[in-house]
């Protein structure tokens, strides 16, 4: 780990001053000099592998006394930044209307890292691709722009199938972000020009030709929440993975059902584990609203999910995993007594 | 030096073997640690600071790369905050086990090498040091952390409870007795972070059936595999620590 210069943060102000120098910077948030520290989960780790190597920290975990509140208000969600996942997910009233967010936060990870982990910083969490955490290899553009992808031609048996580019086919690993971008969440940003809110689903950036740039974020912006309009007690979190616990998605769904007497009204579906960013399936949306639902419309709206699906050498077994995993958390969703 | 009692006694006993290689060496390596251990410890338990031990061995063997630390560390008084150059140490208190420990630290240092390398508690145990293992397990502020992934820094003003802070003087923790009792390790080496692990998971209320006990110690990982012994252990000690006064 390189050396770094550590500043802890008393509150919001103090945070988005100490981090305003970076956004100076022209560089991608990513590779900013001066990064916020929360959990430290994701960046610690890559710190250690040398993969980040900010000059300074700023330690925002004091800004929890502010930013970590868990309200359900008037039937809408409201998730603090700052929350912790194991917090989150033990919340009965998330538990109760929002059974996707709540399996989600329980399914990632460990329970040690669900205590430290943000929510704000889970969304942000960086890909697993091994070409990108080990800096032995050179050809990698999300570290490196210009560099090149080791894992087009590499093992790439955990990456995307939906959203690469021919600079960068990383997938992106969470599973809390599926649950906020199916159920239409807004992101709350915090920075030194005041707050701003926008779509989660406008929050990440597909590869494309830029693979360095990750998010919509500048740098000097922190999240400082999430909110969720409704209630969706008909929903689930699906993940398929290859260890039962503590192992990054092979495949996942967060659906989301409203129905009435059989027939879908509304449907939200969104991939994770198969995609360079949270994924979501419109396609198969459309086919199933106002639809009876049945075992054959479960599975057209699978097919639909992975239509535009691209597989590399290794990987094409996620396209059919993957529409297995829609199929079944929709007939799950379908099915729960609520 | 205090063992805990569930270490194995296998793993003792190698590391008694291996650290009598040598008589010559190693009263030479004494010398060279209780000299880096007295500059980076400034306030250790005097009962630890005599005698040969294996961190006498490891850290003696090593002690040409800690003693330039340390005499740089000697040197610095400067606070985290107003301190701009990241080349220089910090000065820290960490709460570890309800005492107060100053330590001058570089600020990569973690918890876990703060408490292994600075304070000279060696119960927890870095394994992957990326976060993946669960070894360096310790409670920090009441909760189940990865010490090797969080900044002592961070960890400031938090009582951190470790392997070392359970049980009494003359009297195991119940849940290091139902480790023993059930046979829930072979080598060792993961236990002390599964029985702090497992210590929360039962005071989080995660340890209703054996399922549950299996989810929510998925962050420890076991190599001998012992897992169906460690549930056992956790279902053994649940009762008492549930019906127990909660301490650290």
């Amino acid at each position: 780990m390189r050396p770094f210069v550590y500043q802890r943060a008393t509150d919001a102000p103090v945070a988005l001053q100490a981090l305003a120098a970076a956004a100076n910077a022209n560089n991608p948030l990513t590779e900013a000099s001066i990064q916020p520290l929360a959990g430290g989960t994701t960046l610690i780790d890559l710190m250690k592998l040398g993969v980040m190597r900010p000059a300074t920290l700023v330690d925002i975990n004091p800004l929890a006394a502010t930013w970590s509140a868990i309200d359900l208000d008037g039937g809408n969600l409201h998730l603090g930044a700052l929350a912790r996942m194991s917090d989150a997910a033990a919340d009965p009233s998330i538990a109760q209307n929002y059974p996707v967010v709540a399996d989600a936060l329980k399914l990632a990870a460990s329970p040690q890292l669900r205590n430290m982990a943000t929510l704000g910083g889970n969304v942000l969490q960086r890909t697993r691709c091994s070409y990108f955490r080990d800096v032995s290899y050179g050809a990698c553009n999300k570290r490196d722009p210009g560099s090149g992808c080791a894992a087009l031609q590499g093992f790439n048996r955990s990456h995307a199938v939906l959203g690469t580019s021919q600079q960068c086919i990383a997938t992106y690993p969470g599973d809390f972000a599926q649950a906020l971008i199916a159920l239409d969440a807004v992101v709350e940003i915090s920075g030194m020009s005041g707050a701003r809110i926008m779509p989660f689903a406008e929050l990440h950036k597909p590869p494309g030709d830029s693979p360095q740039i990750e998010t919509t974020l500048a740098a000097g912006e922190l999240i400082s929440g999430f909110t969720i309009a409704g209630r969706w007690p008909r929903s689930v979190y699906l993940k398929a993975r290859d260890r039962q616990s503590y192992e990054f998605a092979l495949a996942s769904a967060a659906v989301a059902l409203d129905m009435q007497a059989g027939v879908v009204r509304d449907a939200r579906i969104a991939l994770g584990g198969v995609a360079t960013v949270p994924w979501r399936a419109a396609e198969a949306e459309a086919l199933l609203k106002g639809q009876p639902f049945d075992d054959g419309l479960a599975q057209r709206a699978a097919d639909a999910a992975f239509a535009d699906a691209r597989a590399s050498q290794h990987n094409a077994f996620k396209i059919t995993l993957g529409k297995r995993v829609v199929a079944r958390a929709l007939h799950q969703a379908a099915a729960m007594e609520i | 030096m205090r063992h805990h009692a569930a270490a194995p006694r296998r793993h003792r006993n190698q590391i008694r073997t291996l650290v009598l290689v040598d008589r010559a060496q190693a009263q030479a390596c004494v010398l060279l640690h209780s000299v880096a251990e007295a500059s980076l410890s400034d306030n250790a338990d005097p009962g630890k600071s005599s005698g040969f031990n294996r961190r006498a061995f490891i850290a003696g063997a090593a002690g040409t790369a800690v003693a330039p630390f340390a005499a740089r560390a000697a040197g610095a008084a400067s606070g985290p905050t107003d301190k701009q150059d990241a080349s220089l140490p910090v000065q820290i208190t960490l709460n570890v086990n309800g005492a107060d420990r100053q330590l001058t630290i570089d600020a990569r240092t973690t918890v876990l090498d703060a408490l292994r390398e600075h304070i000279g508690l060696t119960g927890s145990k870095k394994g992957c040091d990326h976060g993946q293992c669960g070894a360096c397990t310790v409670l920090i502020g009441g909760r189940r952390v990865v010490s090797c992934l969080t900044l002592a820094l961070v960890a400031q003003g938090q009582p951190i409870l470790t392997i070392e802070g359970l049980g009494g003087d003359n009297q195991l923790h119940p849940m290091q007795q139902a480790f023993i009792d059930q046979d829930a390790f072979q080598c060792g080496y993961c236990t002390p972070g599964q029985i702090m692990s497992a210590l929360a998971c039962v005071r989080e209320g995660h340890a209703t059936s054996d399922d549950e006990i299996r989810e929510y110690m998925s962050g420890n990982l076991c190599r001998c595999a012992a897992y169906p012994n460690i549930v056992a252990a956790i279902k053994q000690a649940a009762p008492a620590i549930l019906s127990a006064p909660q301490k650290g």
